[in-house]
């Protein structure tokens, strides 16, 4: 028998592939076929090894780890308030939720408080994130089945996101806005009223979006029914965020453990009924409205909302600028803090967050020093990545560019 | 379904079971001994009043220079009870080779832990019997070693001298042949 070229080239063992795929593959029945990673429909560098039977899916194999960057391995060497830059690195289209999973478990296991001002501005800033990442998803979602203009009209929406997070952070991309116990400023004065302007742009530029996609034929014929998802294999699979919604089962992190105040805030939970591609295209819209009702309503309340913007506990937060000239113990905690951080004591937390891909989770092990003893971000790229051969199985190969585009994975997010 | 207190439910469905219970910062965490890991799961997942039908997380921790060296954590949600629970193990003492760091692997209980212990056994060398697919995931295939283990050095190469030639001779690429 005579090995297929692309099997000399898988990086593993012959024994380890005839596990993977089926045995016709071996005897040359069915044809191996590698997609990515460098492909443009696959978000990122994420490694298909597809086994075809004429245009039918026969067998998939994910292969990831192209991007895996280390991210946990070098957080135990650095104090925890240095590490929230690299969060951002993870999810790069969603680098404030990543940001505050990482500070409500630091949070948790320290016992900092966190003032009503800096919940607020989290939650707006969360929800930004959202509105970012869902844009970003449809403008590829529908350039990979075709729709070409979609893209430029997302991305020029997500620019005006981008300027907020710069006004805010001094970055568009990577903010690392968020501290342990709040955030690293105040907002500024042109914030606001962007932001306003922004909340009444945006509406209207979703309506056209509907306009162009959800009654289309072409859209419908390329999404529904592609890819069902049953809400028990949701569930079983640890499916999370829009894809499990889609399935109907209602189940959002923000309702059922709410973190940051959500519980303060009125808003739906967008549920579809069929778990198909188009059913989480709708969820993700209706969420998209949503997280524009939310701003909304925090943005009202930070108006009304004085005081502090960061925890007053100085042993965690270095003091203002201008307490420095004055106080002797404003300097030793300035000091200490910026020379040796804070310690946080000895044990193991986890908190979950509602991405807006899904659940991301951090454990946290503290060991009584300064440096973390182990950080693991649970991140749902890693978790959807694992269920394409589950959603795929049996289908075309051009639907399999809708599905990897409807689980909206991120490859930074998945291989940390 | 009136909900269960989960600790005393395994305590009474698996006498010996639970290790210790630990409880930190309002998180319940229990300790089970290392081979009957994969029961427990499976009756915290059926059990009426418990049923922790979402397996959130599962991930390693390397405790060194503590013994047992080594623990899993799972990280259970229910559904429908909206409650959680962590478990854990703990396993790798002193003298033990990497082949004798072995768990019961709960790819069978819930199906979403297949990449999740497929990324233990690459990060910290951590088999789990009965795994379907036991390979590395983010670690190229040949890679030496692992990497999230407290002893292995973090990006740079560590410096050779008389005290520890031979170790870092070991793990030299081309000492291998």
């Amino acid at each position: 028998m005579t090995v297929a070229p692309e099997m000399t080239r898988w990086e593993g063992t012959l024994e380890e592939l005839k596990g993977l795929v089926s045995p016709r593959a071996l005897s040359g029945e069915t044809v191996l076929l590698n997609m990515g990673p460098q492909h443009p429909s696959t978000h990122g560098v994420l490694r298909l090894l597809l086994e075809m039977d004429g245009e039918t899916l026969v067998s998939i194999v994910p292969d990831i780890g192209y991007l895996h960057t280390g991210i946990e391995k070098n957080m135990e060497s650095k104090r925890y308030e240095q590490s929230i830059v690299m969060t951002d690195r993870m999810d790069y289209l969603a680098p404030f939720s990543n940001n505050l999973v990482y500070c409500l478990a630091i949070e948790k296991l320290t016992g900092l408080d966190v003032p009503e001002r800096a919940q607020i501005i989290r939650v707006i800033m969360a929800e930004l994130t959202r509105l970012n990442s869902h844009l970003v998803w449809l403008g590829t979602h529908a350039i990979d089945i075709g729709a070409m203009s979609l893209l430029l009209y997302c991305f020029r929406e997500r620019e005006r996101i981008l300027d907020l997070f710069e006004m805010l952070s001094g970055q568009r991309m990577m903010g690392t806005y968020f501290r342990p116990g709040g955030v690293w400023r105040d907002v500024t004065d042109e914030f606001l009223p962007e932001l306003e302007k922004y909340l009444a742009y945006l509406p209207g530029k979703i309506d056209e979006y509907e306009a162009l996609l959800t009654r289309n034929p072409l859209w419908i014929d390329r999404t529904q029914g592609v890819g069902i998802v049953t809400p028990e294999d949701a569930i079983a699979w640890g499916l999370s965020g829009p894809v499990l919604r889609a399935s109907g089962v209602n189940f959002d992190l923000r309702k059922a453990q709410p973190y940051s105040g959500y519980e303060t805030y009125d808003f739906d939970i967008p549920m579809g009924l069929h778990g198909d591609t188009y059913d989480r295209y709708l969820v993700r819209m209706q969420e998209m409205r949503e997280s524009i009702k939310i701003i909304t309503q925090a943005k009202d309340r930070l108006k009304k909302a004085t005081g502090p913007f960061r925890s007053q506990d100085r042993k965690f937060v270095p003091p203002p600028r201008a307490e420095l000239g004055t106080s002797m113990e404003a300097v030793i905690h300035h000091f200490k803090l910026w020379t040796e951080g804070f310690k946080a004591p000895k044990g193991e937390v986890q908190v979950m967050v509602e991405g807006p891909r899904g659940i991301i989770s951090c454990t946290l092990v503290g060991d009584g020093t300064n440096k973390p003893a182990r950080v693991h971000f649970r991140t749902p790229s890693f978790i959807h990545i694992q269920a394409i051969p589950l959603l795929a199985k049996d289908h075309l190969l051009a639907d399999l560019v809708a599905i990897i585009g409807t689980l909206d994975p991120v490859l930074g997010d998945c291989d940390r | 379904m009136q909900p269960r207190d989960p600790v005393a439910a395994v305590r009474e469905a698996f006498p010996g079971a639970v290790v210790e219970v630990v409880e930190f910062r309002g998180e319940t965490t229990l300790v089970i001994q290392t081979d009957r890991i994969a029961e427990v799961a499976t009756f915290l997942r059926d059990a009426d009043g418990l049923k922790y039908n979402f397996l959130v997380d599962v991930t390693g921790v390397d405790y060194l220079p503590d013994y047992p060296r080594f623990g899993v954590l799972y990280h259970l949600y229910s559904m429908l009870t909206n409650r959680r629970l962590a478990l854990k193990v703990r396993l790798g003492q002193e003298d033990d080779e990497d082949e004798a760091l072995v768990v019961p692997s709960v790819t069978g209980v819930w199906p979403t832990a297949n990449w999740q212990e497929r990324e233990v056994f690459d990060m910290f060398g951590i088999r789990f019997a009965g795994h379907p697919d036991l390979r590395r995931i983010l670690m190229p295939a040949d890679w030496d070693g692992y990497p999230q283990r407290r002893d292995y050095p973090l990006g740079y190469e560590t410096v050779q001298f008389s005290f520890n030639y031979d170790e870092i001779q070991k793990h030299k690429p081309f000492a291998k042949e």
